[in-house]
């Protein structure tokens, strides 16, 4: 399998803060490769080493076959970036800024309208093409800063939490965009904290805390590291807190969310037999009952120990 | 090879270029501080100094508007991109600093060009001749790409906020001005004042207008034009070096 991206031993330094320390990882052409991490934890930083955006203290970093200190042009050529912040130019049209991403990649003007015109179009923000970018609300702005990401054509797409804060309309299509690219031989390189995001991309994840990376490995199998982490949904017909539920047997942790509980076991089988017992006893009726395997979150909090 | 590499940058400083005008350079502040703010200080000194011929006031007013229009906006420009995050999309994509840089002097020298047009226009309204228009034609032209070099220069430090660039930035110029021989003539200076007024590019392309409009220099024009080149290769180059250091620590 070919690596679009290869890393060793990358490392930021900031003052006495070790940003990023010394991690290493690869991503395969075609993966969608999320990066996960608590806020300060070193995401962003190494999206910007890997983009050329700022220099590693230590360590090197190959993009698509190219070192992206030494030949930062070359690796950069096919290579888009979707930051975290918005940074289209507000004072430009939504066209005059494609055009300008389009000439800084040195793509021929009539591909680059054709591509334009496609991109905004499925991006729906075509017909807008022509306002001020300062116009625009936040969900069209990342929708454009997808497009001028894409005018290029990239192999391999960086994507700093590209849905955060943004609408439901927004967040699935640029999802389902997303979604599209590993079957066209593109690689996509994900930062997000948003673990239904990671869960439902990517094809593998790294979670990176306080600089360094915890794990990497495919979703499930990382759900599976952590298997004692069982736990239980369960709601009835009356309302309860969870005081009511505590002091049962094979209880370790309860949560309530919404109308239902989230109890924690690390014995399914009897905490089911306490539960409906319980249910019996306080004249209950169950109307859920599932069992749940760890979550990403779950796996997420337990190996950067943050809630 | 390389120099396919080279023209395939130059065509994407274009972009920059074209960026920079639609966003910068077609607003007032060019105009304001290009051409409104040397004819008052011409109009102060004109009042204030009635023996000085017209011509000599003239040139020294078309020095000043090259000088503020090539250098109003470029100092800037990386400041307020670096605080709005588009000097980040910018690295990000396959443009050298050197192509960036270019590009942004690029349009400085434009405007550099197009804004003297209005005191020349002055100038020839008040019966001012130019003897040797070929001359100031070229002098203009290397004076532009010289004050937009000199623009990035004070665009290197790496703060993020347009007016503290600003400020280094006018402390930097209105000294400049005075010892130019813009206000007063450099045989007029005493020995010191010519040697710091032989350190400054302005006063090159000061002595050339004159010398194009009057027939009279300090210094011979090959002289004038030798330095004002070698200002030009100096600035850019130690633009770029500076930008490349400091870029980074501005993200």
């Amino acid at each position: 399998m070919e690596h679009v991206i290869q890393v060793q031993n990358l490392t930021k330094i900031y003052g006495k803060l070790m940003a990023v320390n010394h991690i290493n990882f690869e991503v395969l052409k075609g993966e969608i490769y999320g990066f996960l991490g608590p806020n300060g934890a070193g995401k962003t930083t190494t999206l910007r080493m890997l983009t050329g955006i700022i220099r590693p203290d230590k360590g090197e970093a190959n993009i698509l076959g190219f070192n992206i200190q030494k030949e930062p042009l070359k690796a950069k050529q096919n290579i888009g970036v979707v930051p975290e912040t918005s940074n289209a130019y507000v004072d430009l049209s939504a066209w005059q800024n494609m055009m300008l991403m389009s000439e800084l990649y040195g793509i021929p003007k009539k591909e680059a309208e054709n591509r334009a015109e496609n991109l905004l179009d499925r991006l729906g923000i075509y017909d807008r093409r022509d306002d001020k970018v300062n116009a625009f609300s936040k969900g069209m702005k990342q929708r454009l800063i997808l497009c001028m990401a894409l005018v290029n054509d990239p192999l391999l797409i960086f994507l700093d939490e590209p849905t955060s804060g943004l609408d439901v309309q927004s967040t699935h299509l640029i999802r389902d965009i997303l979604q599209e690219f590993p079957e066209q031989g593109k690689t996509i390189f994900l930062t997000t904290h948003n673990m239904d995001e990671a869960n439902n991309l990517c094809d593998r994840v790294a979670i990176i805390n306080k600089g360094q990376i915890a794990a990497i490995d495919r979703p499930e199998k990382l759900k599976n590291m952590i298997k004692k982490l069982k736990s239980i949904e369960i709601s009835f017909d009356k309302a309860l807190n969870t005081k009511n539920l505590s002091e049962l047997p094979h209880i370790t942790q309860i949560r309530k969310k919404g109308d239902k509980f989230i109890v924690f076991t690390d014995n399914v089988d009897g905490l089911i037999h306490s539960l409906t017992l319980f249910a019996e006893s306080e004249n209950l009726k169950i109307v859920t009952l599932n069992t749940l395997d760890p979550s990403l979150e779950e796996v997420f909090v337990e190996l950067t120990g943050d809630a | 090879m390389q120099i396919n590499q080279y023209l395939d940058q130059l065509k994407r400083s274009l972009g920059i270029m074209k960026k920079d005008i639609r966003i910068y350079y077609l607003k007032g502040p060019v105009v304001i501080f290009g051409f409104l703010m040397p004819l008052f200080l011409f109009l102060a000194f004109f009042i204030g100094s009635r023996d000085m011929p017209m011509d000599f006031l003239i040139s020294g007013l078309i020095g000043m508007t090259v000088f503020f229009t090539a250098t109003a906006v470029s100092p800037v420009i990386a400041p307020w991109e670096a605080q709005v995050q588009t000097l980040e999309r910018l690295i990000s994509t396959p443009i050298s600093i050197t192509t960036l840089l270019f590009g942004d002097m690029l349009a400085s020298f434009l405007f550099g060009i197009l804004i003297p047009i209005l005191p020349i226009a002055l100038g020839l309204a008040i019966g001012i001749n130019i003897i040797y228009p070929l001359t100031f034609i070229l002098g203009i032209i290397l004076a532009a790409a010289c004050f937009s070099s000199f623009g990035l220069i004070l665009s290197s430090p790496p703060s993020n906020a347009p007016s503290n660039v600003m400020m280094i930035s006018s402390l930097v110029r209105f000294p400049l001005v005075f010892i130019s021989g813009i206000f007063i003539p450099i045989e007029k200076m005493p020995y010191w004042g010519k040697i710091i007024a032989s350190v400054s590019p302005l006063t090159y392309f000061t002595d050339l207008t004159r010398y194009s409009i009057n027939g009279t220099s300090y210094y011979p024009i090959q002289v004038d034009l030798i330095a004002i080149i070698v200002f030009i290769v100096v600035f850019f180059f130690l633009a770029v070096q500076l930008h490349k250091i400091t870029i980074y620590k501005r993200i």
